[in-house]
This record gives structure tokens, sequence and C-alpha cells, in this order.
């Protein structure tokens, strides 16, 4: 599959496979103003090491994004990384040792599975819903372990447009979340990159809020909602957790790239950060509505996906004849591609899924990657129902043989009854 | 000497024939040639025309490299180049054709049957499923015919396995062959201008015997070479591969895959240019007959030279 990832690269590819966010309407003025601002008043600072904390005036700006969702940090817990997903190795470093339980749900961010497998963790998944994780099916996950005398190092969660099954954690299940943290005595990652980026609908209490920080673990980024270039993210722990963090840290990389610092401060002074995410979650409203609609017309309905209501991803799942890593060999050939499901699991299991991205490709685009990969869905669907009900397939597709067999319309006069899915 | 090293592609083994080539590039340079990569797109016959170099050598893996596709173009330009001519890489690509070539040769591959997907969808093959399995027997192998590595190999132990594989086979090219499983030993030939060098075993551990995907990862299958089979035994395979490299018209170099079973070796495909990546099996078995990287590779360039220049379209 890693051969596989290398050609989806290729230009004429429309990829649906990357996490890209869309950095194309960040106003080059402003870049420029930025810079040559930080040339002209802060040079040799910008030029020089940092501390490994992070600079107080990035504080101020991840305090202001957190407290955009109802969170208010005290600065002393917190520490700027390079990019969320340093801030998941050194959480990992920290807590870490071989053997040890991590808890996530299934499917996980694909970033999250090379980390855990490198520091050896037991990585167990808890099954998502609609509503994010089964919190009952936690429940049963930790009494099992428990019976083993086993507990896992913490619980790694994206509760707000989930990476990569679009799926948000309902209010309840947080509040309950947070109440099995605080009963077990369980540390719980809360990894919220996309928090902000919501289209629609009433914005949901950060688990850190609920918790007060007690024992959550939140890891944060400017990826998202700025520019992932920039390679910006940070961490809040409590001190213990953090001092060991901050070991880490050092041993990495010392400090954080001084001149983006700079950067997002001179970009939070500016005073239109908010103006910017809304842009953006206005581009990427579009783009989903784009390919949501893409989906209905063009995917067989033997397929389901998520429906989100932020973020950058949605989650569709395939009969279980279908595996996704082999439909990408067939897709690429189509000059099309996506995540298969498996990346998401560190046991296999996925295979039938795949992750689709709307942030990183225009609606024209969108649309037509959709269609390709409908119609190679399709084309499946038809061999193996040929290849397993050979004479009723036969029977009820009179004339059914040809390229189109099977397949949605192309033209708008050309309508195939199709029943509707149940939507999850 | 000027020589540009092909590789990358558009197939889908690029990442492969990326290591295979990079790794033949440092070998041809420590040999003093000036070397130019290529990576075969829009561009290939404008920056070969450019480049004018003396020889080509292909690290290019799976269809579009391997297939006589890139060899064509590079005979229209009169550019000498390694490994096979184009009508060898046709029939070494497509396992369905070169199986049916070692048959024509009286020369052993397991059974099997092919089909495209069109059987299946519009002539209902699938009705004739019961007798190919009676043919075949379980468990049996499912393959795309042309493809490299292991994408899209599936062995179905059973009935209900077989929709499944197909589907997965049918991702990677239009044309599936099924094939009777042979138990046997995995071993791997690579054959250098027409001789044998020692043999290379594959030995899965027991808990990937049937994942075909563990063969290419680093630390599931060991490989043991030279293999410990009998003189005798050594001696059967090796004119088994060699004969299967004549009979395919195999040039400079190649590897023949084999299975050892109660009757004897089976040939199972041929990779008109095998990988030379630093865990590659022909470069592993050219160092246990006493030749570096560098000297495979500088051999292989000289055979390139040496053979008679192929008129372009020939076939």
């Amino acid at each position: 599959m890693r051969d596989l990832m290398a050609i989806t690269a290729r230009p004429e590819v429309i990829s649906l496979a990357g996490g890209l966010p869309d950095t194309s309407t960040f106003p080059p003025s402003s870049f420029a103003a930025h810079m040559t601002r930080i040339a002209q008043e802060s040079s040799a600072q910008a030029l020089q090491y940092g501390p490994t904390e992070g600079f107080d005036r990035t504080k101020e700006c991840i305090r202001a994004l957190m407290a955009a969702e109802g969170m208010d940090p005290d600065p002393d817990d917190i520490i700027v990384t390079t990019g969320g997903q340093q801030a998941i190795d050194l959480v990992c470093k920290t807590l870490i040792d071989p053997g040890d339980v991590v808890v996530c749900e299934g499917p996980t961010y694909p970033g999250a599975v090379p980390v855990f497998c490198s520091y050896e963790a037991d990585t167990r998944h808890v099954e998502m819903d609609d509503d994010g994780m089964r919190i009952d099916l936690l429940e049963s996950l930790l009494d099992d372990l428990a019976t083993e005398g086993r507990r896992p190092k913490f619980i790694y969660t994206v509760p707000s447009f989930h990476n990569p099954a679009g799926v948000t954690l309902s209010a309840e299940r947080r509040r309950r979340l947070v109440e099995i943290a605080r009963e077990r005595e369980l540390l719980v990652v809360e990894d919220n990159p996309y928090g902000l980026l919501r289209f629609e609908g009433e914005t949901l209490p950060p688990l850190y809020q609920l918790d007060g920080g007690d024992y959550v673990i939140y890891l944060g980024t400017f990826s998202k909602v700025l520019s992932p270039g920039i390679r910006l993210g940070w961490c809040v722990a409590p001190p213990p957790v953090m001092d060991k963090i901050v070991l880490g840290k050092q041993a990495a990389d010392l400090c954080t790239s001084t001149l983006t610092q700079y950067f997002v401060a001179e970009h939070f002074a500016e005073g239109r950060w908010r103006e910017y995410i809304d842009s953006l979650c206005g581009i990427y409203r579009s783009r989903r509505d784009a390919m949501l609609a893409a989906l209905e017309r063009h995917f067989p309905p033997q397929a389901e996906w998520t429906e989100p209501a932020g973020g950058l991803f949605v989650w569709a799942t395939l009969p279980d004849y279908i595996d996704t890593s082999d439909l990408l060999a067939k897709a690429l050939r189509e000059n099309v591609a996506f995540v298969p499901g498996a990346a998401a699991h560190v046991d296999g299991s996925g295979s039938s899924s795949m992750r689709l991205n709307f942030s990183g490709s225009d609606e024209d685009e969108i649309r037509e990657g959709i269609r390709r990969i409908g119609d190679v869905i399709s084309e499946q669907v038809e061999l193996y129902e040929a290849l397993t009900m050979p004479a009723a397939s036969s029977a009820s597709r009179p004339g059914a043989a040809g390229s189109g067999a099977g397949r949605a319309p192309d033209r708008p006069g050309d309508v195939v009854p199709m029943p509707r899915r149940d939507q999850r | 000497m000027k020589a540009v090293v092909l590789a990358g592609g558009r197939s889908l083994e690029r990442g492969v024939s990326l290591r295979s080539g990079a790794r033949v590039e440092d070998a041809l340079r420590a040999l003093g040639h000036d070397v130019v990569h290529i990576d075969p797109g829009a561009e290939l016959v404008k920056q070969l025309k450019e480049a004018k170099p003396d020889v080509a050598f292909l690290a290019l893996h799976g269809p579009g490299g391997e297939d006589g596709t890139v060899q064509e173009l590079l005979a229209i330009l009169g550019i000498p180049f390694t490994g096979p001519g184009v009508a060898a890489c046709v029939r070494c690509m497509d396992k369905v054709v070169a199986k049916h070539e070692l048959r024509a040769a009286g020369l052993p591959t397991p059974d099997w049957i092919a089909f495209n997907s069109t059987a299946f969808r519009e002539l209902g093959a699938a009705d004739a499923l019961e007798e190919i399995e009676a043919r075949l027997g379980f468990p049996l192998v499912v393959k795309p015919a042309r493809g490299g590595s292991s994408l899209g190999v599936e062995f179905a132990a059973d009935r209900d396995a077989v929709p499944e594989a197909l589907v997965a086979a049918f991702s990677y090219d239009d044309r599936v062959l099924l094939e009777r499983y042979v138990r046997g030993r995995e071993l791997a030939v690579g054959i250098l201008d027409a001789e044998p060098l020692p043999l290379v075993e594959a030995i899965p551990k027991q808990e990937d015997f049937f994942n075909f995907e563990a063969r290419y990862e680093i630390g599931r299958t060991e490989y043991a070479c030279p293999a410990e089979l009998d003189e005798a035994e050594t001696r059967a395979v090796q004119e088994v591969a060699a004969r299967t490299y004549e009979v395919l018209g195999c040039a400079g170099f190649a590897r023949v895959d084999l299975i050892l079973g109660d009757d004897g070796p089976q040939v199972l495909e041929v990779n008109a240019i095998p990988g030379l990546t630093d865990t590659s099996l022909l470069p592993q078995a050219a160092e246990a007959a006493g030749m570096s990287f560098e000297e495979l590779c500088g051999r292989i360039v000289e055979l390139a030279l040496e053979r008679p220049r192929e008129p372009a379209a020939a076939g």
C-alpha cells in the first residue's frame, strides 16, 4: 500500500487522499506584511533559538483560539510544538512503555497509528457510530482490561469532526467520557485540530473544558486554522506530565521554529484570524456539500457514508467483499485516489472503508473524483454479484451487457431507480 | 560512458523501481560512468534525445516499464538498453502468455484457467466456477495476469473465498488467472547471461503463509541463499529456470520464480526486470556467486551493449 500511496501524488491524479487545508485564499499581502514587519522589527530574535516551551506571545494566540471554544488554560500548562503531530509523539514518548495499552477510536487518526506502533503500544480500538466513540463499548473494554489487571495509559480521541470518520462525539457522551476518566482516574488525550471548522449546528464543549484539565491532556494545532506549513501545534498538560514533555521536546528539537511563532503572533495581532477561519468554513462547507451530493449520485446503493458537520473528511463504507486497498489500484488507473480504511486501524480492520477529503480539492474536482470512484466501485459490485448469483444477475439485467451496466446514470435523462440506503 | 537510468514511472511498483534505480545509479557512478536519472513521463522521448546516452539502464517494474512499452521507444531511438527486448517483455509481463509458452515448450507450470472480467460480466462464466474448481482443487491461487510484487494475489481456501479473491485480483488487471496451488519450497532463480545463479529460497513465517504481501515486508519472510537443496535438486531447478529464460526470449538478466513440489519444479512467473533494491533477490544471488552489486550492474550494461540492436516494431 505504501507503494500505491507513492503514485497518488502524480499531477494528473485527483487526490481525495490528502488531508490538505486550502491555503490558496490566505492573502499574500498579509503574508508579505507579516514577514516584512518581523524582518524590520525582530530580525535577530526571529532568527535565534527560542524557549523550549514556546514564546509567551504564541501562548496568547493559543489561548485566544482555545477561548473561542470556551477553554481557559494556564499559560504555564502550554507547550508549543512542531505541529500537532509532534504533540502526539511527545505525549506517547512521555507516557508509553512497550506493551502499554492505548485506547482509541476505530478508525483512528491515520497519523497516530505509526506513533502508537513505534512506541510499541498495545492499541485497542473502540467502535464509533454517528455520535462518535461508543462509550458503552469503551466501558466494557475498560472492564475487560481491569479483569486482566490492566489499565490504559490514556484514551486518545478526536471528538470533533473526527479524522477519518467525520463524526462528532455528542454532548452527552462527552460528559460521560469525562466522568469515566474521573471515576477510573484515567488520562484522556483530546486531539482537536478541527473544532473551529464547524459548518453548522451548535458548538459542543471540548473535553478539556468539561474536565478543567485534571484528566484531559489537550492537543491543538494552527495547521487547519492558519497553515500547516508553519508547523505549529501545542499541548496543554498538567505540571507533572508537562515537565516530562518539556524534557522530551528538548531531546527532539530544542524548540519550535521561532520564525513561524513570530508569524503567528503577527497574524493574530492583525486581528482578522477569526474572519479567516470563517472564510475557510465557507469554502469547506460548499466542498462538503458538493461531495455529499456527488456521493448520493455516483456511489452505488450498497455504500454508506458519514455526513460531517465540519472538518475535512467523509468516511465511506463499502460492502465487505471490497478491499479498498485493492480498489485503490483500480481507482489510480482512473487517476483518482483516496485513503484505504486499513490505514486508520492497527489491527487490519476497516478494509472496506475509505477516507475522502473535501478540503483540498475544488468542487469540480470533487464531483469528478467521486464519479470516478463511484464507477470503479459499481464495477466491482456488479462483478461480485455476477460471481455470487450468476443466474439471478443475468436474469435481472436483460440487455445489461456493456460498459455502463450497473453504473449510476451519466446523463440526466438516463434514470436508473436506486433504492435509498439507510442513513446511519 | 554516459548512461541513463530509467526508474519510477507510473506503475503501482513505482516505489520499488525508485529504490532499484537509486542503487543502480550509485553502482554505475562507482564504475566511473556519467549517470543521468530519468523518471519516465510525458517528456521521456525529449529527455532521451537531449541526454544522448550510450546505454539506458532500465530499473522499471510493472506495466509501462517491464511490458515492452519503453523498450519499443528505446529501440526506435536506437539506444541500447539493459534487459530483454520488446517481445520477451510482452511474454513475461502477462503470466497467461508466459504460461502458454512454457506449456508449449514442455516446461512445467501449474494448471490454470484465465478469464477477463467480460467473461463473468457478460458471458456467465460464473456458472462454470464449479467445473473450474473441480479441475484446480482447493486451495487455489488467484492472480492478476499482469502485475508484479504480490499485488492482488490471493489464496482462496475454499469455494466461498473465490468471488472476493476475484474481485481483488480484477482491481489490478482486466484479466486474472486461477491457478492450481502447488505445495512446496518457494525458490527464485536469478539468471545472468543465460546462466543460473545460486538459488534463493523464501521461507515465510507460519502465520504469514497465506499472505503474499508478507513476502515483501522486511522481517516477515526469511530468505536463504544459497538455498539448502541437494545437488541434484539444485541442478534440476536451475535447468528448468535456464530453459524458461531461453523459451521466453529473455536477455541480459531475469528472475524465474518457481515452486519445488513433490513432482519437481513448477514455474510460477518470470520477472523480465527483477528488483535491484538492497533487499531484492537477484543481487543476493549474485553476491552468493561472488559478484558485487557494482560488478552485477557493470555486467548487465556490457550485455546490453553486446546484444544486436532489435529492429523497431519487430513484432
